[in-house]
């Protein structure tokens, strides 16, 4: 009950905030703009692709732990008060979440629902939603790890970079390395590691199937492309929102404020 | 006074047969045995209904014509219909159920060695082989529809499978689930137009050793494996359409050993690779359509003297790929729609060349796993540097003039 009433007002507070309302309208205008200069959904969804996959986790992990800091206080004046550490927790982790998700759907589900979405923009936007939620997990982690902003910060863009950039230059040079071994099994392990990559396959095996159909790309393929696959990716992009939120939950417990 | 009617019948039949006649057959008649007894310039006119029937050998120019779409059930013995005569017109039958061998290529109707015969109008059930001619000049193929129902590349036939023929028209035919839609070996001078081959298990159309073939307003689509043309000079394709071949070894147009040839106004689309070339020379593919598929063009490093010119390239995945860090093929005024280019003279042609092989096309060339990685921010970044200062990518395969405009 208490962690429902810490909710609203958390909610309430971000909703309103000025930062959350300039990355809805500029989500927004990225949308509509791509859209109208393409008048193609299905390929302002491949343009769209990088703005979920690039500005989606970044936003959400920066405006993530900017946001834990800054109500640290709050949380502090809460704790003085008989309410359970998690529920706390579990308020501001709902509360941030939800309200990026919401600003997500309004600026880029709202455009591609005009222009009439087919499937893989519905996939865009699940993606994009769950992406958020892995992201502000991760920035609450990076968040209750450091006691200083600065480097709750810099440790938040440093997981952004290597999740966004650096993993996948390391996939490559592994798949050049071991280029003559058999790394089609490998490949579904590996994009598990990675959910911005999980994502964007997700994405776009609703897209480019045909490219992907080459011989490995069939492995690929028969494996997300079935419910099976999907369940997959979308189990592991949970579990990659669940497990930093857990880690964050067990600091946030024996942390002294 | 009998031994007088019987010479009268025999002069009225042989009175008859120095000008053709017509012959009625009925359901429950035999078309072999009317078949066996008539003569050269008759017409063997079929009536509607239902005939058990196999082996039928026509070795003398008659017509059989059947009349409202006769049945012939080859109830699974041997060849159905076998032509060994010139001038022979076979029209407006069903005819279903051959025989099928490992050892021999049972057809539903088969032509051997004859010229000036016509197979039009048929519809054939689930037969080994269709239609095969082997050793003819001068005959025509239309109308007809093959289906059958292929599992596997070993226990099925061709839908029209031509061998050591020339002269032959093979006009608005449609086949489907057979092993190959139409088969040409050792064919010259042939023409191939308006058919419809979809969903054979391997190829929708197959040719080697054919040249001087024409190919023209033909759809292609779902075929296991495309179309595969090799070891052939002086073809023309004009106009066909080649469609939604999907899978791992699946090619709009698999070009092999192809020389002096002409590829025209074709559209491929949707398909895993566009068109795969290797071997070619002297090939011209100019005004055709490249749309939605995995790789538009697949040029091989063996591949010389080919032009490339005026052809659309849109929405395709990759653009152009090759094994070779050299190029001895001529790209120009092509459309390609992530050309970013400008044109400042407003000309119609953008002032700067466009690269259509991507480092990234290259790298899956040599590991196809990192197709894994398509459209990630790193293989955005090395494409884009890779543009500014080519290392890797054959540097002289350039379009100097690349069309602003779709080209018509």
């Amino acid at each position: 009950m208490t962690t429902l009433k810490i909710l609203k007002y958390v909610l309430y507070d971000v909703l309103r905030s000025k930062m959350i309302i300039i990355y809805t309208v500029l989500l927004f205008l990225i949308t509509f703009g791509i859209i109208y200069t393409g008048r193609d959904v299905s390929k302002a969804v491949i343009s769209l692709l990088n703005v979920v996959l690039l500005v989606v986790p970044l936003i959400s992990i920066i405006f993530g732990t900017i946001h834990f800091y800054n109500s640290k206080e709050f949380m502090e004046m809460l704790l003085a008060m008989p309410v359970k550490r998690k529920s706390i927790f579990w308020a501001e982790y709902a509360g941030l979440s939800i309200a990026l998700s919401l600003g997500f759907i309004a600026g880029v589900g709202l455009p591609l629902l005009i222009y009439g979405g087919d499937l893989s923009s519905l996939y865009l936007i699940i993606a994009g939603v769950l992406l958020t939620f892995i992201f502000i997990s991760l920035a609450f982690l990076a968040s209750v790890l450091n006691k200083d902003k600065a480097k709750g910060i810099g440790m938040a863009l440093v997981i952004w970079f290597y999740m966004a950039v650096i993993f996948d230059a390391l996939v490559l040079l592994f798949y050049y390395m071991f280029s003559s071994y058999p790394l089609q099994k490998a490949t579904i392990v590996i994009s598990a590691l990675n959910p911005v990559d999980l994502a964007r396959i997700l994405i776009l095996l609703k897209l480019d199937i045909s490219a992907l159909m080459g011989y490995t790309g069939a492995t690929l393929h028969n494996f997300f492309g079935s419910a099976f696959g999907v369940m997959f990716a979308l189990g592991f992009l949970m579990i990659w929102a669940a497990g930093p939120t857990m880690l964050a939950l067990r600091v946030f417990n024996r942390k002294n404020f | 006074m009998k031994r007088i009617y019987y010479i009268l019948i025999i002069l009225a039949i042989a009175n008859i047969n120095i000008c053709s006649k017509d012959i009625i057959v009925r359901p429950g008649g035999s078309i072999k045995s009317v078949v066996e007894s008539s003569e050269a310039g008759d017409r063997v006119i079929v009536k509607e209904g239902f005939y058990k029937e196999y082996e039928i050998v026509i070795n003398k120019s008659i017509e059989l014509i059947g009349e409202g779409n006769p049945t012939i059930d080859g109830i699974s013995k041997g060849e159905i219909i076998v032509i060994r005569a010139d001038s022979v017109t076979v029209k407006g039958f069903y005819v279903n159920n051959s025989g099928f061998s490992g050892m021999r290529d049972y057809a539903a109707i088969r032509v051997e060695n004859s010229r000036y015969c016509t197979i039009s109008a048929n519809k054939l059930v689930n037969n080994y082989f269709g239609i095969y001619l082997a050793g003819c000049n001068d005959c025509t193929v239309i109308y007809n529809e093959a289906m059958s129902n292929a599992i596997s590349e070993s226990s099925s036939g061709n839908g029209i499978h031509l061998w050591k023929c020339s002269n032959i028209s093979i006009l608005n035919n449609t086949i489907t689930g057979h092993r190959d839609g139409i088969y040409f070996e050792f064919v010259t001078s042939s023409l191939v137009q308006n058919n419809s081959t979809f969903r054979n298990i391997r190829y929708g159309l197959h040719f080697m050793f054919s040249n001087g073939c024409d190919y023209e307003n033909n759809v292609f689509t779902e075929n296991g494996a495309g179309v595969a043309v090799m070891y052939t000079k002086n073809v023309k394709m004009i106009n066909n359409r080649f469609e939604n071949n999907w899978g791992a070894n699946s090619y709009g147009l698999l070009l092999k050993d192809i020389s002096d040839s002409f590829i025209y106004r074709n559209t491929f689309a949707g398909n895993t690779a566009g068109v795969y070339s290797e071997g070619v020379t002297r090939l011209n593919i100019v005004n055709n359509n490249f749309t939605a598929n995995g790789y538009a063009l697949k040029i091989l490093g063996n591949c010389t003297d080919d032009t490339i010119k005026n052809n659309n390239f849109a929405g395709n995945t990759f653009d152009v790929t090759t094994n070779s860090s050299r190029n001895s093929n001529f790209f120009a005024g092509n459309y390609w729609d992530k050309y970013k280019g400008y044109d400042l003279d407003k000309d119609g042609t953008g002032d700067v060349s466009y690269r259509p092989v991507n480092l990234f096309s290259k790298i899956v060339e040599e590991t196809p796993e990192s197709v894994f990685l398509l459209r990630s921010f790193i293989v955005d970044l090395l494409d884009a540097a890779e543009k500014v200062v080519p290392v890797f990518i054959p540097e002289t395969l350039i379009d100097d003039e690349p069309s602003m405009e779709r080209v018509d």
